[in-house]
């Protein structure tokens, strides 16, 4: 663990978050993000108690605020366009500042800014506990078709290789007086991403070839993907895990009653 | 003479395109022989190698490992007693973990449990890359990654053992590395390669292909000795380096 060939996004520990089986974690985020989408976004109490159980969890998982935050940046673009809404929507309008703004349209940007800002939170901690390679097996445990599985492996493996492979031949493009920056010369960037797309290809008969070599028949055997990765999850890494997210399931259902 | 290894029948095959790579190759391999295979670029050597575990069918002629004729209902008997380490490690690397990748081969093969585990920490250990069980591919050395490819194969634990160009792109340590563990595996197997010298460490018999066939067949030493043979197909031995005599 921790050798330096994780995602970006992980963040090396041992927190009983860290040694949760990935497919556990997978569903408690699906569960949270239905449940923070789910909520009605007039209340704003809820919201508060989600923010609450995020940082419970980031408390759990020892990730300091200031390792989440900045990866937070990725939404910026989501909330330039909730913060138009106010201006583009009709309906009811209120004066802040001496500037008319729709109600319906604060409402929305208020929406989509809390719950994304929410959903991101919760993508992250997992992306943040869950090494990629742990991402296959969890997936075939939670019975997600075995085509998908095995792109999704193939994809976590070569992207590496592709992005050595775009950096060598931009190197040799910009040694031979090459300025990818330069709108003139798209041309020789465009005919690199062919020739990337050409090689792609190529590689992937010949690892197809190497499988075939190996017996592959079309599905890549469970046994072969488990070998040095995590136990399936017993019932109390479950219940464990889904607290949070049934915490914002019980949230969700009273705000609605409650409203 | 007890049954081969390997043996090649007059086998012919062309590319859809209408290339023709192999044009009658007949070629038997003892038990436990170590053949180098030599030939320029295009002689057919690797379209003859994808021919052994039957990923090319033979469009006449026939291919039999230990007496067992290639054909559709052999061939995942033939694919687990002939294991092929391509050039690229990264075309044979494919798994998140070396682990998982090593055990990929077996597993197809039916291997389970405690045996699968076994296989694994074994052929790790054979290549000396134990410590590297949980690490991606991608994140070895160019080494480490050809020892890695290797151990995939070794894991199914093969007969014959096939390997394409097997010193490219190797620093000096590195290929003498896999040199040792090559020539501690009892596996029978086939080599080929443009490093001459490291066909004459390795291997006691030389064959050399050339436009689809079989040109030379004989002991290393004679073959490479034969100057006038290796010219005549676009080998040549490095500079400063004699065929060591046996």
């Amino acid at each position: 663990m921790g050798a330096g060939h994780a995602h970006p996004l992980y963040r090396d520990g041992d927190s009983w978050v860290h040694r949760l089986p990935a497919e556990v974690k997978i569903v408690a985020l699906v569960v949270f993000v239905l449940a923070v989408v789910a909520t009605p976004r007039e209340l704003f109490w809820p919201f508060a108690v989600y923010a609450v159980i995020m940082m419970v969890t980031w408390w759990a998982a020892q990730i300091p605020l200031r390792w989440v935050l900045p990866r937070m940046l990725i939404e910026a673009p989501f909330v330039v366009l909730a913060v138009l809404l106010p201006f583009a929507e009709g309906g009811e309008q209120v004066r802040v500042a001496g500037v008319s703004l729709s109600v319906t349209g604060l409402y929305a940007a208020w929406g989509i800014v809390v719950k994304g800002t929410l959903g991101v939170a919760a993508s992250l901690t997992v992306a943040a506990t869950t090494n990629a390679r742990e991402l296959p097996l969890a997936l075939s445990r939670l019975r997600v078709p075995a085509v998908i599985v095995s792109m999704l492996t193939l994809m976590i493996r070569y992207i590496d290789v592709l992005g050595a492979e775009i950096r060598r031949m931009r190197l040799a493009r910009v040694s031979r007086g090459d300025s990818p920056r330069m709108l003139h010369q798209i041309g020789a960037t465009a005919a690199g991403v062919g020739a990337l797309f050409l090689r792609s290809y190529e590689r992937g008969e010949r690892v197809y070839l190497a499988m075939l070599s190996r017996g592959f028949d079309g599905r890549v055997p469970p046994l072969a993907m488990g070998a040095g990765s995590a136990a399936a999850a017993s019932s109390r890494q479950w219940v464990l895990a889904l607290l949070p997210a049934v915490a914002a399931v019980a949230v969700s259902l009273s705000a609605w009653v409650l409203r | 003479m007890s049954v081969p290894a390997v043996r090649v029948e007059d086998l012919h095959y062309t590319y859809p395109d209408g290339h023709i790579a192999l044009a009658g190759v007949h070629l038997d391999v003892a038990p436990g022989e170590r053949v180098a295979l030599l030939g320029p670029n295009g002689a057919g050597k690797t379209t003859l190698m994808l021919h052994l575990n039957g990923v090319l069918t033979a469009g006449r002629g026939s291919v039999a490992i230990g007496g067992t004729a290639i054909a559709r209902d052999t061939l995942r008997e033939i694919r687990r007693r002939v294991g092929l380490v391509f050039q690229d490690p990264d075309d044979q690397l494919f798994m998140p973990t070396l682990a998982q990748d090593v055990a990929f081969g077996p597993a197809n093969f039916g291997v389970r449990g405690a045996e699968l585990q076994a296989r694994v920490a074994h052929a790790l250990a054979v290549v000396s890359l134990t410590e590297l069980a949980d690490r991606s591919p991608a994140h070895m050395s160019g080494g480490q990654r050809r020892r890695a490819a290797l151990a995939t194969v070794l894991a199914c634990e093969p007969e014959v053992l096939v390997l394409d160009e097997p010193s490219a792109n190797l620093d000096p340590v590195a290929r003498r590395e896999l040199a040792e563990t090559l020539s501690g595996l009892d596996a029978t197997m086939l080599i080929v390669t443009h490093d001459l010298p490291y066909a004459a460490q390795l291997c006691s018999r030389a064959i050399v292909m050339d436009g689809g066939q079989i040109v030379a067949d004989g002991p290393i030493g004679e073959v490479l000795s034969d100057a006038d043979l290796l010219a005549a197909h676009r080998l040549e031995l490095p500079w400063g380096f004699t065929v060591p005599v046996r």
